[in-house]
């Protein structure tokens, strides 16, 4: 199946027939079957899927962390598929911005220092306006001398959420950015997600296995076996978790 | 909890080859030293028992004055040819021949140079035919006065042939003779352990050697048959009475070899020495490795701990893993130093001529002091590693790992102690406080100096890292790389201490000679009052020396106003062991050294008169008119009285005896001539002359007074070389450290790497950054050891105030190189694990676990 929800001028990133396979002969096993999926501009998307279904490898490829087995990834205009380390450290450093599980932060650095560290890397300066703009949004903004160790899971995955925002990238990709995080600190953290969605006209794909989370994004992609069954679109926690079961039946489904 | 160990060990190949190599350098070293000083000792052996092989009984005279093996070859003493007749009626007698052997014939090869030996004796004697030992090559054996037979090894040395007119320098200026015959040893040697040998008819080699006719050195006996050497032996003696050393040949070649193998003792306690460097920099290595490794293992030691295993066990795996390593370096260290034994061994035996080397053996001295140092070091090291994994709790398992900041307080407290106990220890040594054990205090003291500074490195590291790191502050991966390299303070420091230690020695060694050499010219350019200066360098035990007719020669050059020829030798001056010097011109001392007088009158010395410096008449409670016995090389023991006593400079301190006691003296040609030219005269016109008159001393040369000092000076320049060439291997292992301390970190750091990718870190960044940390860490080590260096030096300086080293000099230059040196070592020890890094799969390192 292909989701196809919106025109391919105001997609962020794009897959096309995506192929991935690891090992060869007895052992290969295929974590993607040509999948084909846009993700929109100003969108907050979830993917979902149970364990093993291929959303991480979906997102790393997406992300230009993989290459693929075979197919295009492309992120605005950019052609993700085929680039060298130094095109994809380009493109990381000019498009794309993460927000992973753990291990998000730097600890050596304040949260400040963490926060404006892309752009450092990048040699760029700041825009002073959107830099208030994204520190009042996370509510950091007496934290910023801190460093991780002395900041809440919450408020290190703030943090990061805003280390992503502030190089305003072509889109956001978040790694179960609430795994780590108990139900209000996840919370805070997901309605900071979608306003800058909402207010900014930001792009976030996110990977999750929890249906509250995915309740907070637009749409909701399903992956199951390394293919796209199923899409919600203004999803609910409880629409989410309908679709997921009839995803342990897989061939109501597919049928 | 043995397989578990085993598993863990193997898992870590890597990083335990890189600690386990610094212990193999240092094994190696101490190995090395025992293999190559019994190889030698072993061969020596073997070269005197050759040599003394003909010999059943030796007679020589008492020698007037013994000397040791550091101070040159024992002279022997002359003794009349009517002995000779005496020891041949002693029954039991089969033949015995008179001998004249002496160092000091030094034969002038075919470019006009003396060829010298670097160590073996240069033999003058009478030619006194064949024997098994002994065989002509080539010739007949000398007939006539100008006639010589010389070794196939000293004919080699000097490029002559048989039929060649050469020159030989004896106790007589340059006499020419025509080389009639070369020969050779025994197993076709062309020298025995490189002694270079001349051979003259009995006549001339007892005057040329022993100055005076009739006379000879020793006494060659063999036993009749049936006749012991002991029984021969105590029957000579009691033949030739008192005066005179009877000795069997095992005798004679044990007591040959017994000197040499004490220089080589000496030779063994400086190389052991630098292993105990190398050894101390390769403790912090491994120290510093299994703390890494405990810390790294965190998890899976609580886990152990979860499933029962005690901390005693955790101990023990921990101390099992550093036996294992220390097996492993020691045995490798052991091969290793082996190898460089025997290497060492055929260097030196080349270098002095062809000593013909026993086979190598491993004596069980190396074999203890490999395993030994090798695993007390790196369990040792281990010890402290293993007693932290021990206390780690079981809950660690669970948890996330944190790597809290421990409080360096006790560390502090405890490293300020330590460099207290060090620099007490140190002032103590150097103040001359410590008794007899002053070399032991003070090293003891450098050595607590050391470890305490060390301890106190982490409190340090925090400013002077982030100082250091500021160079680097505007650019991102600098930054980062600085904060990396200040995140583990003890790390850093253990790291960087290493590094420290070579340096700090090498400065501190290069501070005390380069202030020595800087006070000594100093000196010099003050006192010296002489345009041009007559000296050659030493190469052996024997100093160089010229024709005494030089001197009157030069007088006699217009513009020349006063020429001083300096003599010098070993004496026993009021039953006490004393250099002793003469000069041909009386006022010399004042003239030419600008000495002044305490005492009496220092611008005249007769015939048993003697002047003595300040220091000494104060010590011995000697004043003008005081008399002292004085016992020369020759002659008899006579009576000096002292008529002058002039002010002690660090210069000359000595004692001073009249012209005509160099006569006496073991070589009675002068050593040194001092030329003071008349106002408005110019050295360089003056110089090609007095080259002129030299052509037939060819060990010296004429030099003006500036070239003349900065020659003597530059003498400790060879020797600064050669202590920065050993230390530079404890500088070469701490690099070791570096690459190991930056290797491991990269390793633990690689889910963090791996999200700098993510964010954009260009490869080239990851390695700016690995790279800077690896700087900053070996300059903050070198920053230390300048000035750990520059203080031990100071403080050595300033104890020698007294002894006339009294400029310090800070070589700001070669400091500056050390750093400089640092950053570049930083690079390099950089190299491998940046490439790491860089080469980090981004996906891999920050998936899930």
């Amino acid at each position: 199946m292909t989701a196809t929800t919106g025109q391919s001028a105001t997609a962020a990133a794009r897959a096309s027939d995506v192929w991935k396979v690891y090992g060869s002969g007895e052992a290969q096993v295929i974590a993607l079957r040509g999948v084909s999926a846009e993700f929109e501009r100003g969108r907050f998307t979830a993917i979902m899927g149970p364990s093993g279904s291929g959303k991480s490898t979906l997102m790393h490829c997406l992300a230009g962390l993989d290459s693929v087995t075979r197919g295009t990834v492309m992120i605005g205009d950019t052609t993700v598929t085929g680039l060298g380390d130094a095109g994809l450290t380009k493109l990381r450093r000019d498009k794309v911005g993460f927000i992973f599980q753990q291990f998000n932060l730097l600890p050596t650095l304040t949260a400040k220092e963490n926060i404006l560290l892309p752009l450092s890397i990048a040699g760029r300066k700041p825009d002073p306006a959107w830099y208030d703009v994204v520190i009042d949004t996370v509510g950091l903004r007496d934290r910023l001398g801190h460093r991780p160790a002395q900041l809440s899971g919450g408020q290190q995955q703030r943090v990061a959420c805003a280390r992503a925002l502030v190089a305003r990238p072509e889109v956001i990709f978040a790694d179960e950015p609430t795994g780590n995080l108990d139900s209000r600190a996840g919370a805070e953290v997901l309605n900071f997600l979608r306003n800058s969605v909402r207010q900014h006209g930001q792009t976030i794909v996110m990977v999750t296995h929890d249906p509250v989370a995915a309740a907070y994004a637009d749409r909701v992609v399903f992956l199951a076996d390394g293919q796209i069954v199923s899409e919600l679109i203004e999803p609910t926690a409880d629409t989410v978790l309908d679709t997921m079961k009839k995803l342990d039946t897989p061939a109501e489904v597919t049928g | 909890m043995f397989r578990a160990t085993l598993k863990s060990l193997l898992a870590r190949k890597v990083r335990l080859i890189l600690s386990g190599l610094a212990v193999v350098l240092g094994v190696m070293f101490v190995s090395g030293a025992f293999v190559l000083t019994d190889t030698l000792g072993r061969s020596f052996d073997s070269l005197f028992a050759d040599a003394y092989a003909e010999v059943d009984v030796n007679v020589a005279a008492k020698p007037r004055l013994e000397i040791s093996e550091f101070e040159g070859e024992q002279l022997p003493t002359p003794f009349p040819a009517a002995v000779l007749e005496k020891v041949r009626t002693v029954d039991g007698v089969s033949e015995a021949t008179g001998v004249v052997a002496v160092d000091g014939a030094r034969l002038i090869g075919s470019n006009g140079k003396a060829v010298t030996s670097f160590g073996p004796p240069q033999l003058g004697g009478n030619w006194v035919g064949e024997s098994d030992l002994v065989r002509l090559r080539e010739g007949r054996a000398p007939q006539a006065d100008d006639e010589i037979v010389i070794n196939k090894g000293l004919a080699d040395a000097g490029r002559v042939k048989l039929g060649d007119r050469v020159g030989v320098l004896t106790l007589a200026p340059r006499k020419d003779f025509t080389i009639v015959g070369i020969f050779g040893y025994s197993g076709d040697r062309d020298s025995l352990g490189g002694a270079n040998e001349v051979m003259f008819t009995t006549p001339v080699a007892q005057q040329l050697m022993l100055g005076e006719p009739d006379t000879f050195s020793n006494i060659v006996v063999t036993a009749a048959d049936g006749v012991s050497t002991d029984q021969l032996r105590d029957a000579v003696a009691a033949a030739v009475g008192d005066g005179y050393v009877v000795k069997t040949g095992e005798e004679l070649s044990a007591d040959a070899a017994a000197g040499l193998k004490e220089g080589l003792s000496f030779f063994n306690r400086i190389l052991l020495g630098f292993a105990a460097v190398a050894l101390l920099v390769g403790t912090f290595l491994i120290l510093n490795t299994f703390s890494i490794i405990v810390a790294q293992r965190t998890r899976e030691l609580a886990l152990l701990r979860a499933v029962g295993a005690s901390g005693k066990q955790i101990i023990g795996s921990v101390v099992l893993e550093a036996i294992a390593v220390g097996l492993i370096a020691s045995l490798l260290g052991l091969a290793a130093g082996i190898g460089i034994g025997a290497l060492l061994a055929y260097l030196f035996g080349n270098l002095a001529g062809g000593l013909e080397l026993a086979g190598v053996a491993v004596p069980a001295s190396a074999v203890i002091g490999a395993f030994g140092v090798g695993l007390v070091i790196t369990v040792l090291a281990a010890l402290l590693p293993a007693l932290r994994a021990a206390r780690i709790p079981p809950i660690a398992a669970m948890q996330d790992v944190a790597t809290p900041d421990r409080p360096l307080t006790k560390v502090t407290v405890g490293g300020a102690l330590v460099t207290a106990v060090g620099a007490t220890l140190l002032f103590l040594g150097l103040g001359g406080h410590a008794g007899g054990n002053t070399l032991a205090t003070i090293l003891g003291g450098v050595l607590f100096a050391f470890i305490g500074v060390a301890l106190l490195t982490p409190l340090i590291s925090r400013p002077v890292v982030a100082a250091l790191g500021t160079v680097f502050s505007g650019w991102v991966p600098g930054k980062l790389g600085r904060l990396n390299s200040g995140r583990n303070p003890r790390r850093t420091a253990i790291t960087a201490a290493a590094l420290m230690v070579g340096i700090a020695l090498v400065t501190g060694i290069t501070v005390i000679l380069d202030s020595a050499k800087s006070s000594i010219s100093g000196l010099a350019q003050d006192t010296i009052k002489a345009e041009l200066v007559i000296a050659g360098a030493q190469s052996g035990p024997r100093p160089p020396t010229f024709d005494p007719a030089v001197l009157d020669e030069a007088k006699a050059i217009p513009g020349v106003r006063l020429v001083d020829g300096e003599y010098g030798d070993m004496a026993m001056v009021g039953g006490e062991r004393t250099w002793v010097a003469a000069s041909s011109e009386p006022s010399a001392l004042v003239r030419m050294f600008g000495a002044t007088a305490t005492a009496g009158d220092i611008e005249r010395l007769g015939p048993g008169q003697m002047l003595i410096s300040s220091d000494r008449a104060e010590s011995r409670g000697l004043s003008v008119g005081s008399t002292v016995p004085v016992q020369l090389a020759r002659g008899e023991e006579s009576t000096y009285t002292v008529t002058g006593i002039y002010e002690s400079t660090p210069l000359f301190g000595g004692v001073t005896l009249p012209a005509e006691a160099a006569r006496d003296f073991a070589i009675p040609q002068p050593i040194q001539g001092y030329i003071q030219l008349e106002p408005g005269v110019r050295a360089a016109d003056v110089l090609p002359r007095v080259e002129a008159l030299l052509a037939d001393s060819p060990e010296v040369s004429v030099a003006d007074r500036d070239a003349f000092i900065e020659e003597q000076a530059g003498q400790l320049d060879a020797l600064l070389q050669m202590i920065q060439i050993l230390l530079a291997l404890a500088i070469v292992i701490a690099v070791l450290g570096i690459i190991n301390t930056l290797a491991l970190s990269v390793l633990e750091r690689t889910r963090e790497l791996g999200l700098l990718r993510a964010i954009g870190l260009r490869r080239s960044q990851t390695m700016g950054m690995i790279t800077v940390e690896a700087v900053v860490i070996s300059v903050f080590g070198a920053l230390l050891g300048v000035v750990v260096g520059a203080a031990l030096g100071a403080a050595v300086v300033e104890a020698l105030r007294d002894e006339g080293i009294t400029k310090l000099v800070l070589p700001w230059s070669q400091m500056g190189v050390f750093l400089g040196l640092a950053a570049f070592v930083g690079v390099i020890a950089a190299v491998l694990p940046a490439f790491r890094a860089a080469r980090i799969n981004v996906l891999g390192a920050i998936a899930h676990d």
